[in-house]
C-alpha cells in the first residue's frame, strides 16, 4: 500500500511523482487579498490571453460580484464581500482562535521563527498585540483560481489522461483528448474545473456560467429536472471553442514554457496575485501574515500553504481575511481518491456478497 | 442582524429555523445589493459565498442514473443466465444472456451519449488508469460485454447450426463451427459471470470517488447496495421473462437480494449522519426512495408467495425493476442535491475539522495562522 499512500494523499512532490526528469521548481500562486481591489483585472488578462469565450453577461444583483464563480469559461473569479463589524469581529475572533491553536507550518516540533515577525511568539500575538479597531463596514475581494493541488482529484479520476502534470507541478486539461466525461468536474473538491456547454462555433445557445443560484430565476433554473445550468442571458457573439469538453486555468502553461510570468499575475496592477516558485510563494505568504498579525489584524490567515492539509498543499496559495466558506471556498476539503484503495475493498466485497446471493439462489433442489 | 437605512426598502425577512450563533451567515447575509436573502439562500445556519454550491455538481444527466440500473441488470442477468447454464435451467439461461447483452449494450450507449464530446468515446480506452474509477469501468465494461456478447452469440447461433449440420453430412465447416460454439460456450458464460460483480459493484466507487459529500461519504455501503438493486433488477426480468417452473432461482434471488439493500440502505443512511442523510430523505431523491422501499417489500413478498402464479410473478418481477431504478434514481439525484447545496459541503467538513482540532490534531487543516 505503500505506493498508494505516496500516490493519493500526503506531502510528495507532484511533477517527480508524474515521472518528470527535469527537475523544474514547482510554481505557484500566493493571492493575497488583504490588497486586492477588485478592479478585476486579472479576469479579463485571463479571457485575453487564453481566448476564453464570454459566459453571460447578465447581471447576479447579490453584489458587485457578477462573475459568480469560478467555471469552465471563468478561469479567475474576484469575489466579493461586504461585512459591518459584527461579521468582522466574528472574523478577529475565528483568526485569533486559529493562532490559539498554535497551527505549526512544519510538522517537526521545533518552531519556524516568524519571517518578518523576527520569532514573535504565539502567546505575544494573543495576548499583547493591540488589535485595530473594527471598522463598520468592509469589503472583502478574492481573486480565486485552480489550486494546482499536489493531489489533484481532477487529474486521479480522468479516465482519458486528458489531464496532466506538468513539469512545473500544475494541472493542465489536453482539450484534443478530453471526451467530456464530466468526472473530473464532480472530482474536484473546489469546485474549479467545469465542462464548457454552449453550441459549438457561432454561440447561439446557453454558455456555461457555472453558478447554480437557488430560488433566483435565469441564471440557477434548471430545465426539465437537469442539474446543469440554464444561464439565461441575451444572446451574445463570439466563436465558442472546445464544446463539451472540460476547461480551467492552465497556470499559463504556454507563458510558463516561456519564463513568462501568468496573464492575471502580470495584469494584477497591486501585486495581490504573486506568482514565483511554490516554496518562494509559501515564504512570502508565511511573512505576510505574521506582518499582518503584528499590524493588528488577527483575521488573516493563510489558505493551502500546509502540506499537509486533505490536499497534499495547493500550488495556488492566499492570504483569507476570514473564514474560507465566506469566500466559496471548501473549509475541509479532502482529495476524494484517498479512499480510493478503501472504496475499492469495499466493493469488492460488495461483488463477492452479489456472487454469493446469486449462488444461494441456485441452492436446493431443482424444481 | 444589521441595521441599515436600507434595510426599510427591503421585503420584511423570514424567520429562519434554525439561528447562526453569531452575528450573520457571512457572504450570505451581509452581501451588497440583494433580494430577500431569506428567499433565495432558505435556512443559512453556515457560512457561503451567496448560497452559491462550493463543489460543482456532475455535469451528468438521467443517462448515467439509467445506467446505473442497466449496468446493474446486466450484471445480475449475466449472474442468473451463467447459473441457468450450469444448473440447467435452459430459459433461465437464455433470458439471463439475453438480458446481460441487452443490459450492457443499451448502458454502454447511454454513457456515450452523456458525453461532452459522444464523438470522442472511445478515448475511454487510449489508457488504463487505476486511479480512476470510470476507466477501470470502461474496461470491466468491455470485458463483460465481449464475455456476454459470445455467450448470447452461442445460444442464438448453436441450436440453428446443430440443426443444419445434423441436416448435413458430418464433418463439414458447418459441424466445425458448432464444434468451436460449444467450446466457446463454457469460458463465455464463466467470463462474463466473472465481470458481473466488477460491473455492478464499481458503479457504486464511481459515484463515491466525487467531491459530491452525500456520494462520497457513503462509499462504504453504497458498493453493497448497488450489487443487491442490481440482482434485485436481474431476479425482476427473469420472473417476468421465464416460465414458472424455471423462477425458482430468481424467487430466491428476489428474496435474497431485498433483505439485503433494505440493511445495506439503512446501514448507508445511519452512517451518513442526519445532515448527509437528509438528501436521501427529502424532496424528489427522498420520494424515489421510498418508492423503491415499497417496491422491494412489495415485489419481493409477491415473488416468494405468488412467484408460482406466471402473471403474479411477472407482476412481482415488474415491481422489482421498477424498485431498482428508483434506488438509482434516487441516489443519482441525492448526490446532485448534496453539491449543490453549500450546506452538505461546509456543515460536515467544520464538523470533521472542528473534531480533529478538539482532538488535538491541529497540523492538517487547510487553514493555517501563519
Ligand atoms: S483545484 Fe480542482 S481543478 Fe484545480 S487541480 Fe485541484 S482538483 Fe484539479
Ligand atoms: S494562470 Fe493563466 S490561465 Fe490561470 S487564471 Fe491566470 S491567466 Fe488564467
Ligand atoms: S487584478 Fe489583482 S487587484 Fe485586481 S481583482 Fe485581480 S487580484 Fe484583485
Amino acid at each position: 500500500m505503500g505506493f498508494w499512500r505516496n500516490q493519493l494523499s500526503g506531502p510528495t512532490d507532484p511533477a517527480a511523482d508524474a515521472a518528470w526528469e527535469t527537475s523544474e521548481p514547482r510554481k505557484g500562486f500566493f493571492t493575497d487579498t488583504s490588497i486586492c481591489i477588485g478592479c478585476k483585472a486579472c479576469e479579463v488578462a485571463c479571457k485575453e490571453w487564453n481566448g476564453v469565450p464570454e459566459d453571460g453577461l447578465d447581471l447576479l444583483s447579490q453584489s458587485y460580484d457578477n462573475t459568480g464563480a469560478l467555471g469552465a469559461s471563468t478561469w479567475r473569479h474576484v469575489a466579493f464581500v461586504e461585512q459591518t463589524s459584527d461579521r468582522i469581529e466574528q472574523a478577529r475572533e475565528s483568526g485569533r482562535k486559529l493562532v490559539s491553536l498554535g497551527m505549526p507550518s512544519v510538522r517537526s516540533g521545533d518552531e519556524p521563527a516568524l519571517a518578518g515577525g523576527g520569532g514573535t511568539a504565539t502567546a505575544t500575538l494573543t495576548d499583547t498585540l493591540t488589535d485595530n479597531p473594527v471598522p463598520d463596514v468592509r469589503w472583502l475581494m478574492a481573486s480565486d483560481v485552480c489550486k494546482h493541488c499536489t493531489h489533484a482529484a481532477c487529474l486521479d479520476v480522468c479516465p482519458t489522461g486528458a489531464l496532466f502534470r506538468t513539469e512545473f507541478g500544475t494541472v493542465v486539461v489536453q482539450d484534443d483528448v478530453c471526451n467530456g466525461c464530466g468526472y473530473c468536474v464532480a472530482a474536484c473538491p473546489f469546485g474549479v474545473i467545469e465542462r464548457r456547454s454552449g453550441n459549438e462555433g457561432h454561440e447561439k445557445g446557453p454558455q456555461s456560467h457555472g453558478i447554480s443560484i437557488k430560488g433566483a430565476g435565469g441564471a440557477g433554473d434548471t430545465a426539465k429536472g437537469s442539474h446543469q445550468n440554464q444561464p439565461a442571458h441575451a444572446s451574445s457573439n463570439g466563436e465558442v471553442k472546445n464544446v463539451g469538453i472540460a476547461q480551467k486555468c492552465t497556470l499559463c502553461y504556454d507563458r510558463l514554457g516561456a519564463g513568462q510570468t501568468p496573464a492575471c499575475a502580470q495584469a494584477c496592477p497591486t501585486t495581490s496575485i504573486k506568482f514565483g516558485d511554490l516554496d518562494e510563494m509559501r515564504a512570502t505568504a508565511r511573512a505576510r501574515v505574521a506582518q499582518l498579525h503584528e499590524l493588528g489584524y488577527p483575521e488573516a490567515r493563510l489558505y493551502g500553504v500546509d502540506e499537509h492539509d486533505g490536499v497534499g498543499g495547493t500550488g495556488s496559495t492566499f492570504l483569507l481575511l476570514d473564514e474560507p466558506e465566506v469566500y466559496g471556498l471548501p473549509p475541509d476539503p479532502r482529495v476524494t481518491t484517498a479512499d480510493l484503495p478503501d472504496m475499492f475493498r469495499k466493493a469488492g466485497y460488495a461483488g463477492l456478497t452479489m456472487l454469493a446471493m446469486a449462488a444461494a439462489a441456485f441452492v436446493g433442489r431443482r424444481k | 442582524m444589521t441595521t441599515n437605512p436600507f434595510d426599510a426598502d427591503r421585503p420584511p425577512e423570514r424567520t429562519r429555523r434554525r439561528g447562526n450563533g453569531g452575528g450573520g451567515g457571512g457572504g450570505g447575509r451581509n452581501g451588497g445589493k440583494r433580494r430577500d436573502e431569506s428567499i433565495m439562500v432558505p435556512d443559512v445556519s453556515f457560512d457561503s459565498y451567496y448560497g452559491r454550491h462550493i463543489v460543482k455538481p456532475a455535469p451528468w444527466e438521467k443517462e448515467v442514473a439509467a445506467y446505473l440500473f442497466l449496468g446493474g441488470i446486466a450484471a445480475g442477468s449475466a449472474l442468473l443466465g451463467a447459473g441457468g447454464a450450469a444448473r440447467g435451467y435452459p430459459a433461465l439461461q437464455r433470458a439471463g444472456r439475453i438480458g446481460a447483452v441487452a443490459g450492457a449494450a443499451l448502458g454502454g450507449a447511454a454513457l456515450a451519449k452523456d458525453l461532452g464530446k459522444p464523438s470522442r468515446a472511445l478515448n475511454m480506452m487510449r489508457t488504463v488508469k487505476l486511479t480512476s474509477p470510470m476507466s477501470v469501468g470502461s474496461w470491466i465494461l468491455t470485458a463483460f460485454g465481449s464475455f456476454a456478447g459470445a455467450a448470447l452469440v452461442s445460444e442464438v447461433a448453436r441450436p440453428v447450426i446443430e440443426r443444419r449440420s445434423r441436416g448435413a453430412r458430418s464433418g463439414g465447416a458447418v459441424a466445425l463451427v458448432a464444434k468451436a460454439l460449444k467450446l466457446a460456450d463454457g469460458p463465455a458464460t464463466v467470463g462474463s459471470a466473472f465481470f458481473a460483480p466488477p460491473l455492478a459493484a464499481y458503479t457504486a466507487v464511481l459515484l463515491a470517488d466525487t467531491a459530491t459529500p452525500t456520494w462520497h461519504e457513503s462509499y462504504r455501503e453504497l458498493p453493497f447496495v448497488f450489487v443487491s438493486s442490481a440482482n434485485l433488477a436481474a431476479s425482476g426480468l427473469a420472473l417476468v421473462t421465464v416460465p414458472t417452473r424455471e423462477n425458482g432461482p430468481a424467487r430466491k434471488l428476489a428474496a435474497v437480494s431485498a433483505l439485503a439493500e433494505l440493511v445495506a440502505f439503512e446501514r448507508m443512511q445511519d452512517k451518513l449522519g442526519p445532515t448527509l442523510s437528509e438528501p436521501l430523505r427529502t424532496g424528489k431523491a427522498g420520494r424515489l426512495l421510498k418508492a423503491s422501499r415499497a417496491l422491494t417489500v412489495g415485489g419481493a413478498l409477491g415473488a416468494v408467495a405468488l412467484g408460482g402464479n406466471r402473471v403474479t410473478a411477472a407482476l412481482s418481477g415488474a415491481a422489482l425493476m421498477a424498485a431498482s431504478v428508483c434506488t438509482r434514481f434516487g441516489v443519482f439525484e441525492a448526490g446532485m442535491v448534496s453539491a449543490i447545496d453549500p450546506k452538505y459541503t461546509v456543515e460536515p467538513q467544520r464538523e470533521r475539522l472542528e473534531k480533529r482540532r478538539a482532538a488535538g490534531v491541529v497540523d492538517d487543516s487547510i487553514t493555517t495562522a501563519r
